[in-house]
């Protein structure tokens, strides 16, 4: 049974990093409202790419640190980022399907 | 995997396959395969509500629209547009926020026979104020909802009147859906807690609401660029 510790073996952070990951959430937060506001940033190329990669971030540093995905066991990574894969895949195919990406994209005039 | 009843020996005295849980072969217990599972499937099921929102974005004929103005046909009136943002940044806020008090909730079940010196060990070391923190953000978000929703109607947007209305009561309504379902969760947490404490061998069941919890979290923050910022 010694699997079993292996299993349970997940070393959680403490308050100290939840409070960390709660100022970059906020700072990223504040960021990403702030270019809302602001035109040049709102108006220029990389703003949605911007937006994006915000998002994705906040995504992350929540998945990573509390809900623990990063300490816990592999099979609990799978279980989450197999279907997120399949869904981020759906979504994709979708866009493409109605035209959406492609015409952001520039794929078709 | 099969499932094995919860060992008895020493080496498994932790915080896990306590109050009728199992554990699987693989030495996890099967409520916490269950959540993760159960997280997975909702994943695709926003993918898909997302994917119909940004589907039907732009393709309203006729107004309320979130990031144009519009004209009332009925009045002529030419209005703003629909989506308030620094009311939902705020919601956003709180939401985030709730994360935080909901991961401080567990830690405190966690640790809650650690020696507590300071005030702040006290203050960190409760797990009923944090589960209280974390149901009344999670109260203060829908509120923050039902007077958006509120106020859409009153300007003219319900789920009827265009694809934008039908995708964005829809995708939010179902989000809100959730976290009221969280929000009851977090008082039948409370109720244990006052009824007989929460204890180190509960962690498991505060750590699956909170899985769920954070999950409906990371679903907002998703929504919010893709709905609110993203013209």
């Amino acid at each position: 049974m010694a699997s079993h510790s292996d299993a349970h073996a997940h070393e959680h952070p403490g308050p100290g990093t939840y409070g960390i990951i709660a100022l970059i959430l906020t700072v990223i937060t504040i960021a990403e409202v702030s270019a809302y506001y602001y035109r040049p940033w709102e108006e220029s190329a990389i703003y949605v790419p911007s937006m994006l990669t915000m998002s994705a971030v906040k995504f992350f540093l929540v998945v990573a640190y509390y809900m623990h995905l990063k300490y816990d066991h592999k099979l609990f990574r799978s279980l989450f980022t197999g279907p997120l894969l399949v869904a981020g895949l759906t979504m994709i195919g979708l866009l493409f399907l109605f035209s959406k990406l492609v015409l952001r994209l520039g794929l078709l005039s | 995997m099969t499932a094995t009843t919860a060992p008895t020996t020493a080496a498994h005295g932790d915080d896990h396959a306590h109050g009728g849980g199992h554990y699987t072969s693989l030495g996890l217990d099967n409520r916490k395969v269950a959540i993760w599972t159960f997280i997975g499937s909702e994943c695709m099921l926003f993918a898909s509500l997302i994917s119909t929102y940004l589907i039907y974005k732009g393709k309203s004929p006729e107004g309320p629209f979130p990031h144009e103005s519009w004209t009332n046909p009925s009045t002529g009136e030419v209005m703003k547009p629909i989506l308030d943002i620094p009311v939902t940044s705020a919601s956003t806020f709180v939401l985030l926020m709730s994360s935080v008090a909901m991961v401080m909730a567990l830690n405190a079940v966690q640790t809650k026979y650690q020696p507590k010196i300071t005030t702040w060990d006290k203050i960190k070391g409760s797990s009923k104020l944090w589960l209280w923190v974390t149901a009344l953000l999670g109260t203060i978000f829908l509120m923050f909802q039902a007077y958006e929703f509120t106020s859409f109607v009153h300007e003219g947007l319900t789920i009827r009147t265009n694809l934008f209305g039908s995708s964005f009561f829809t995708l939010t309504g179902f989000h809100g859906a959730h976290v009221t379902v969280g929000v009851l969760w977090l008082f039948t947490l409370l109720a244990i807690d006052y009824k007989r404490g929460l204890e180190p061998k509960d962690a498991l069941l505060v750590d699956i609401s909170a899985l769920y919890w954070h999950f409906v979290d990371v679903v907002w923050i998703v929504i919010f660029p893709l709905i609110y910022l993203i013209k």
